[in-house]
């Protein structure tokens, strides 16, 4: 294992001892960084590694917050809510890859992009199950105390990113991860010497969709009421990649710092710009990727000495 | 007599669509960048009829003449200055820049302008032709006629001037048009500001029909997505088609199963095209 993929897995151990140090706020905190993490690493499998401009996250994380709390409604627990979400967003996820995947670039950006707003369609028509655009109450886990289930959800939010690294470190360690490496190189030459190309984009668009669900559905759980406006948000589409692009592409080390770098920014600026918080966030993105397009991870300090012309 | 009425419906409305689009189309086609601030664009355009409307009482006819220009020099500047440094970055930048640019135009309106609708209203209004039981409201007629005028324009534009054949040579082969001297940079930022013009004018002619509010620049986007996706990229006559096609559909649609259905039967529509026909109606292959 290489060291950055060791250092991620301490990174996130030392997360889990937020409970120790902080209040209700910092378990907020805590819980949505994961949450975060989670997206972006789970993107990272197929823009980082297969270098697909995907913007389904919204999708599939709407999709597990829908489907975890119409669950959680009949009265599943959380963990098979959640779990069920997860499996049934891997299954659709393969199965619309291998069309959706044909496409490239541009036109396979835009469909991902369309893939929120025809469920948000969906969630908004299907008034019996979801209530539609009444939004979906999910009911209460327990009666615990506010800091045993500030707890509760933030070790569960946890786990679900330990595990997404997990899967990302050994994607990256596989022959997948190898072969997403050469479509990302050159998918014509790939195809041509032999390796499955369709398949091996179509599992990776499954695993990435598959964690983003799980997290949607515990996120429903944790909040206890979501509306199709909210778990659809395009947001959740684009902040995966800001994160991304902020920590450094393709590096699961990188993206997992940018996701908590990007929630601190987003929580300094969201308390002090409230009416143009949206703004700017825009600035940031703008700014990001004017002057920093490799991410945070490519300032180096010799690099500061000698610039090069071309980065 | 009621088949007639959906029909002259999806004229109208599907020339508003080619009108909204035509401008995304083109700076897809030709700088191969997804535009999304073209919806905002469009909104803005709209808030400047208004303005213009209630300050000075200047009609939104008049209103185009003003906002064409201003938009152009706009698009322009946005082009040179911030869209040229990222053009020949991969998808993923040049996307993620035009959203985080949107973000800041959406939100800097929501704070000028409030998330309120607003209305433009004629004074006195226009009222509507009637002609064997089919109605059309004068204001809808002037604003199709305009449109297609508009579209019109940039056909001729493309077709016969000096920039438009450098337009269209760089989005057939960027190489080669740089081989024959021209200056790809500012022909971008030219079709950039094209585009951005374009837009302005289409939200004129919006802000005559349509509620005006921040909020609604998504909408206009999508409508710009699937209009370009549906006609092909780059070309006026495929915005035309891709427009009236997706007006004809989303009349009929409504018509049938209710207007709640009529954004997933365009989305339906939209991805049907993009898995058998990513090249579009009219559209040629090659632009991926």
């Amino acid at each position: 294992m290489s060291r950055s993929n060791i250092a991620l897995l301490v990174l996130i151990a030392c997360v889990a001892a937020l409970p120790l140090f902080g209040g209700a706020y910092a378990l907020r905190l805590g819980t949505i960084a994961c949450m975060y993490a989670v997206l972006a690493l789970s993107w990272n499998v197929v823009g980082g590694f297969a270098g697909y401009p995907s913007f389904a996250t919204a999708a599939f994380f709407g999709f597990g917050a829908y489907c975890g709390g119409v669950l959680m409604g009949k009265g599943f627990p959380l963990w098979a809510a959640a779990a069920v979400a997860g499996l049934l967003a891997l299954v659709s996820a393969v199965a619309l890859g291998a069309v959706l995947l044909r496409l490239r670039g541009h036109y396979f950006a835009i469909a991902s992009l369309s893939l929120a707003e025809v469920l948000r369609e969906v969630v908004n028509n299907a008034t019996d199950l979801t209530g539609g655009g009444m939004g979906l109450n999910i009911p209460l886990a327990s009666g615990a105390g506010v800091m045993a289930e500030a707890t509760f959800f933030f070790y569960a939010m946890w786990g679900v990113m330990l595990i997404t690294a997990l899967m990302v470190i050994v994607v990256a360690n596989s022959k997948l991860g190898f072969a997403l490496n050469c479509i990302r190189q050159n998918e014509t030459a790939s195809s041509m010497v032999g390796l499955n190309t369709t398949l091996a984009k179509s599992i990776a668009f499954g695993l990435s969709a598959c964690f983003v669900s799980v997290a949607g559905g515990i996120y429903a759980a944790w909040v206890h009421y979501i509306d199709p406006s909210d778990v659809f948000d395009i947001l959740y589409s684009v902040k995966p990649i800001v994160m991304a692009l902020m920590g450094g592409l393709g590096s699961p080390l990188g993206v997992a710092c940018g996701a908590f770098m990007y929630l601190g920014l987003e929580e300094v600026v969201w308390r002090n710009y409230t009416h143009i918080h949206t703004g700017v966030l825009g600035v940031l993105i703008v700014m990001l990727l004017l002057f920093l397009p490799h991410g945070l991870s490519s300032l180096r300090f010799d690099r500061l000495r000698r610039r090069t012309k071309h980065v | 007599m009621q088949a007639v009425q959906i029909l002259i419906n999806a004229l109208v409305l599907g020339s508003l669509y080619a009108c909204i689009a035509i401008g995304f189309s083109l700076v897809w086609g030709v700088l191969n960048v997804i535009n999304l601030i073209h919806g905002s664009f469009i909104v803005l355009g709209a808030y400047l009829a208004f303005g213009l409307y209630q300050s000075l009482h200047l009609s939104p006819w008049y209103a185009i003449v003003v906002a064409a220009p201003v938009f152009f020099v706009f698009g322009y500047i946005v082009q040179r200055l911030i869209l040229n440094r990222v053009i020949t970055a991969p998808v993923l930048v040049t996307l993620t820049l035009t959203f985080g640019l949107d973000l800041i135009l959406n939100n800097a309106m929501i704070y000028v302008f409030t998330a309120d609708y607003r209305r433009l209203t004629l004074i006195p209004p226009l009222g509507s032709v009637s002609f064997e039981g089919v109605v059309v409201p004068v204001d809808r007629l002037i604003a199709t006629a305009t449109a297609l005028a508009l579209t019109g324009l940039l056909y001729l534009l493309l077709r016969r001037s000096r920039v438009g054949r450098a337009i269209v040579a760089v989005r057939l082969d960027r190489d080669a048009a740089v081989l024959m001297g021209v200056h790809v940079p500012s022909i971008y930022a030219v079709a950039f500001g094209l585009g951005a013009a374009l837009a302005g004018c289409a939200g004129v002619l919006m802000a005559l029909i349509f509620p005006i509010s921040p909020l609604t620049s998504s909408a206009y986007l999508g409508k710009a997505f699937v209009v370009c996706v549906l006609g092909g990229l780059g070309s006026v006559s495929g915005a035309l088609a891709g427009g009236m096609l997706l007006a004809l559909v989303e009349s009929v649609g409504s018509a049938f199963f209710g207007p709640a259905h009529a954004t997933t039967l365009s989305f339906l529509l939209l991805i049907i095209f993009l898995i058998l026909r990513p090249q579009g109606l009219v559209g040629r292959k090659g632009f991926e």
